[in-house]
């Protein structure tokens, strides 16, 4: 079963073609990630999932419903947590969720019951007649994914769930995802974090300049994407060492700054060397879907997209 | 793509107009003494005060001319404001229709329950005015009630037309081009304040072609002169008209800034 079938997906601003060609399948039940840098197209492509912004050209199918022509149905059963905050800063806790239910026609006891369980699963049952502007940023974010749950959705949309939380309060939200997913949720969350696309989702694609590089499963991206173990190395010689050595005892050696990157798939001749040279210091490690992303959408520093 | 199509018209308005009922009700104490206070002190000090040196004004007391007038520019400017900054701050600041959109509501419900809304504050200010008025003695015929639906439709109008300007808005100073040069010289030459007969043929004709003079024309005479007014079809159809085009285009203008 799909929730969602993108088929030659396209959006252009103007001469930018911003979501270029895009195909996906997202499963049902799946946590499904979109990992891109700044200006990948992340948003973009959420916002043409919902019927903000129409295609350029291609087909896009949520939960059956072809958009953006059935979009309003396909609203009606889909929860979304965007990437800037949409909280009623006039409101309190509880009034946030009853009016975001309200926009849904939602009313009476089965709602009230909703509204309860909604701020235990958000851990604010303590703060439910606190205003907003008095929330923690974690509290704020739980209380976004809260209000997205009202209407119990099918699949719930989260564009960057966690960026600029602390450690606890992302975690946090993790816990409440994978909650989710056990009852049966379908999850697309973009992020630029790898470790939240390699602890949460089942699958990713690796976007950049609006086309899909990979697609796969976090292990399946690194298996088939980079070596499997990355020995980083720096101090005075590093440049020389890599030339004399590094290159032949690795199957690829990258320089970025001061440091030295060596994938290989034995690095044992590797450390072997290093260890006789005092003059440098090196780290080993088993290779990361941060290795993946940096490898595909390149070490150059992403601008932030001018707004 | 700009999507021309008209305004849907679906009941889904109502819980937009819900919303912003719901935080008024939270700040309604200082909004209700503003809606009294600010209308009693001018037209005590104006009303009486200017009036004295006055005499009279088309055959009525100048602060019976002036509150019947008031009580459309206070419709007016309640709705435009309500249309302008509190409408922006929601687009953009608290980004309050992003996060409708994200449920079954469309731009056109979002438009139509902010209009209704504002046009709903705008009722509500007149109205405040109108009580004075009763307790000054000026307004003593019933008749004066249907003055309401009018000033409601006043509010839509105004608040219709601020939408326009908020969907064209990309900081809060823009509005000041719309309230300068559009509505204080309406403001200021729509009969409120002075009858327009003695102005120039042209300045009449101005007035004529904006909606305020037209307001004037149908409240004043059923607020105060406990008559329907003349031509009412004619003005009607003004207000009617400009709510109608300005609703059409803030609706295309925010599905386009919304949907880009
Ligand atoms: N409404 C728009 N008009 C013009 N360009 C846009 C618009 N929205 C996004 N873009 C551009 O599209 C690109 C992708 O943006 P976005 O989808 O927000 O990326 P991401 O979410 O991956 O950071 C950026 O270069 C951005 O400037
Ligand atoms: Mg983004």
């Amino acid at each position: 079963m799909t929730a969602i079938r993108l088929r030659g997906l396209t959006k252009c601003y103007g001469t930018d073609t911003v979501v270029d060609g895009i195909d996906l399948d997202v499963r049902r039940g799946e946590c499904f990630g979109l990992l891109g840098p700044n200006g990948a197209g992340k948003t973009t492509t959420l916002r043409l999932l919902l019927g903000h912004t129409h295609p350029t050209s291609g087909n896009i199918e949520v939960l059956g419903y072809g958009i953006p022509q059935e979009a309003r149905a396909m609203r009606a059963r889909v929860g979304v947590v965007p990437q800037q905050d949409s909280l009623d800063p006039d409101f309190t806790v509880v009034e946030n969720l009853y009016t975001y239910a309200s926009y849904f026609g939602l009313r009476g006891a089965d709602l009230e019951a909703r509204v309860v369980e909604l701020l235990e699963l958000a851990s604010l049952t303590a703060k439910a007649n606190a205003g907003v502007l008095q929330l923690s940023g974690g509290m704020r974010r739980r209380l976004t994914l809260a209000r997205a749950l009202v209407n119990r959705p099918d699949l719930v949309i989260l564009d960057e769930p966690t960026t600029g939380l602390d450690p606890q309060a992302r975690q946090l939200i993790w816990q409440r995802l994978r909650s989710l997913l056990t009852t049966g949720t379908t999850l697309v969350l973009t992020t630029h974090y790898m470790e939240e696309a390699a602890r949460l989702c089942d699958r990713l694609a690796i976007l950049d300049r609006g086309r899909v590089l990979a697609l796969g499963s976090p292990r399946e991206l690194i298996a088939a994407h980079i070596e499997p173990r990355v020995v980083e190395v720096h101090g005075p010689g590093v440049e020389t060492w890599r030339l004399s050595h590094g290159q032949h005892l690795a199957s690829r050696t990258e320089q970025v700054g001061e440091t030295v990157f060596c994938y290989t798939t034995d690095d044992q001749a590797l450390l072997a060397d290093l260890t006789t040279r005092p003059d440098l210091w090196f780290i080993h490690r088993p290779a990361s879907l941060e290795d993946v992303f940096l490898k595909l959408t390149g070490r150059e520093l992403h601008e932030e997209p001018r707004k | 793509m700009i999507d021309w199509s008209l305004p849907s018209l679906s009941g889904r308005w109502i819980v937009v107009w819900r919303r912003n009922l719901r935080v008024w009700r939270k700040l309604a104490g200082p909004a209700v003494l503003g809606n009294f206070g600010e209308p009693l002190l001018m037209l005590l000090a104006l009303g009486y005060g200017l009036g004295g040196f006055m005499g009279q004004v088309n055959g009525l007391s100048y602060l019976a001319f002036l509150a019947s007038g008031v009580v459309c520019s206070s419709a007016m400017n309640t709705a435009t404001f309500e249309g302008l900054y509190s409408a922006y701050t929601r687009l953009s600041v608290q980004q309050t229709w992003h996060a409708m959109l994200c449920t079954p509501l469309a731009v056109d419900d979002i438009v139509l329950g902010e209009a209704m809304w504002a046009a709903t504050k705008g009722t509500m200010s007149a109205f405040a005015i109108l009580v004075v008025m009763v307790i000054l003695g000026v307004v003593h015929d019933p008749i004066a009630i249907l003055a309401l639906p009018i000033l409601f439709l006043t509010g839509l109008c105004f608040a219709s037309m601020a939408l326009v300007v908020t969907a064209l808005a990309h900081r809060y100073d823009f509005f000041l081009y719309y309230s300068t040069l559009l509505l204080t010289p309406m403001l200021l030459l729509s009969g409120i304040f002075f009858p327009l007969e003695g102005l120039a043929p042209a300045i009449q004709m101005a007035a004529s072609a904006l909606p305020l003079a037209h307001a004037v024309a149908l409240v004043r005479p059923m607020v105060v002169g406990a008559i329907m007014p003349a031509s009412l079809v004619l003005h009607l159809l003004v207000l009617l008209g400009y709510t109608a085009v300005a609703l059409y285009v803030s609706t295309v203008l925010l599905r386009r800034r919304l949907l880009a």
